[in-house]
């Protein structure tokens, strides 16, 4: 019997014996899986504290560590980011990687780490990979522009609670990327799904709401994204349950910027006119 | 694909719709089949609109396939699903299988140039569709062709509405159901005719 708290009926911590492969590369060149066995894993230790145990006995056998992201640790920044049996943030629905408990694995389990693996995330070492094709993404167009340098009164744009409720939704994406990781089309259109429909339903959004559609979904493309084709792999991966509304909405504001881009005023008779 | 898909999916409607006037009597298709040739500028229209369409679904269809392909570079060395349906994953797969049957299918009964033993029906495509059809291996071709139509079309008509941005989570099980059950007629409906004919049911 295992409780909760990972202790069996003698009051002891529960352990785990793993088999770990875990990936192993230089940028730039091509990589392999490593193996090694760890004993003693803890149920109750995050995914990453079984990577930091796995490190700290690198050290002591004078090998070399895996690298790999991870900030807060609590599921709210987007760093960690590790394939675990070919499931981006592992076995667990609607979790990070730092937020999963190593109670999720067998004793005796072979568990194979790699990184995200898309074109536009190249690998810089061993689980690291390079996302700035999300910031590029943000840049174009993740933004409102407003007045700083004083607060604006709270209540002076009132945003019914519908809307603040679903820009909320939206919010709630990471920036992880498991989505993209997870896309057999190594797609990113929950992102960029999540980011615009974030901005483009409440009225501080609206003033540049055709503008960053556009511009956005044009980085998205120039930064080696693929294409979505409903597999709908990103929404059962990702660790914040984004839906694939937000690619539906997406594509709806999408067109809708289109076409009121080809029909937009010039400004200027056209040859012929008066 | 969307587009496309669309006319896509309103030709086939509209060519099972006539293949059922089969089941009417050989008086119900020949009929329909000399209306539809007497009416040369109809016929010519749709058959424009129609290889235009299928020739612009299979270029985006390829194009689509190797940009995702270099976009995914490989993918992780363990693969694992979750949610894609079968359908989804085979589209590539489906679609050149049904640009076989196409082929197969113009030169067959449109043409009649193929597996029709060199016989002039004189207009008589009841008779021509029975002929056809009584050979097990062309039926048995037609059906697994129809098979894989209605896989394609299951995954193809839902995200129709998912690319118009018309779908929401409310709705997105009930327009995945609507598009199976659609797929499924389509394609019952055109098996439905050689396996009448190979059956024997009707002779
Ligand atoms: S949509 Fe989900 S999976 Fe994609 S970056 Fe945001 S939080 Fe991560
Ligand atoms: S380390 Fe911050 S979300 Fe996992």
């Amino acid at each position: 019997m295992v409780t909760a708290s990972g202790q069996n009926s003698h009051g002891h911590e529960v352990t785990l014996a793993l088999k770990l492969r875990v990936w192993r590369q230089r940028k730039g060149q091509a990589g392999h899986f490593e193996e090694h066995a760890l004993a003693a894993v803890p149920t109750s230790a995050s995914f990453l504290e079984m990577m930091d145990m796995l490190n700290e006995q690198l050290i002591k056998e004078g090998k070399e560590t895996f690298a790999f992201d991870h900030d807060c640790r609590e599921g709210i920044c987007g760093m960690c980011s590790m394939t675990i049996n070919g499931m981006p943030h592992g076995p667990l629905p609607g979790v990070t990687t730092c937020q999963l408990h190593m109670r999720n694995f067998r004793d005796g389990e072979t568990i194979t780490v790699e990184p995200w693996r898309a074109r536009a995330f190249p690998v810089l070492k061993d689980l690291v990979v390079d996302r700035s094709g999300f910031d590029k993404v943000i840049q174009a167009g993740g933004f409102i522009t407003v007045r700083t340098g004083s607060a604006p009164e709270a209540n002076n744009i009132p945003v019914p609670k519908g809307v603040a409720d679903e820009a909320m939704d939206a919010a709630e994406c990471i920036g992880c990327g498991a989505c993209v990781a997870s896309c057999k089309n190594g797609s990113a259109m929950l992102f960029v799904g999540a980011k615009i429909n974030h901005l483009n339903i409440l009225p501080q959004g609206q003033a540049e709401r055709d503008r960053r559609t556009l511009a956005m979904v044009k980085t998205m493309d120039e930064a080696g994204f693929g294409n979505c084709t409903n597999y709908g792999e990103c929404q059962a991966h990702c660790p914040k349950s984004i839906t694939l509304d937000v690619i539906a909405k997406l594509n709806r504001d999408y067109l809708r910027a289109r076409v009121k881009e080809f029909f937009s005023s010039t400004g200027k008779p056209s040859k012929g006119g008066d | 694909m969307a587009l496309t898909g669309v006319v896509l999916v309103g030709f086939v409607l509209g060519h099972l719709t006539g293949n059922l006037l089969f089941f009417r009597g050989p008086a119900a298709i020949n009929d329909y089949a000399e209306w539809l040739h007497s009416h040369a500028m109809l016929i010519w229209g749709a058959r424009v609109v129609l290889i235009i369409s299928v020739f612009l679904h299979i270029w985006t269809g390829i194009q689509l396939t190797l940009e995702n392909r270099a976009s995914r570079q490989g993918g992780p060395q363990v693969e694992a699903t979750r949610r894609a349906s079968v359908g989804s994953r085979t589209m590539p797969y489906s679609g050149v299988v049904i640009l076989a049957f196409i082929v197969f299918h113009l030169l067959h009964f449109t043409f009649r140039q193929v597996a029709l033993g060199g016989r002039d029906f004189q207009g008589d495509v009841h008779a021509m569709i029975r002929y056809g059809f009584s050979q097990p291996a062309v039926a048995v071709f037609y059906i697994v062709g129809m098979l894989l139509l209605c896989l394609h079309l299951g995954h193809g008509i839902a995200s129709i509405f998912q690319t118009l941005g018309l779908r929401n989570e409310r709705w997105r099980g009930r327009l995945e159901a609507a598009s199976t059950v659609f797929a499924w007629v389509i394609a019952l409906g055109f098996i439905s005719i050689p396996l009448a004919v190979l059956t024997g049911l009707i002779k």
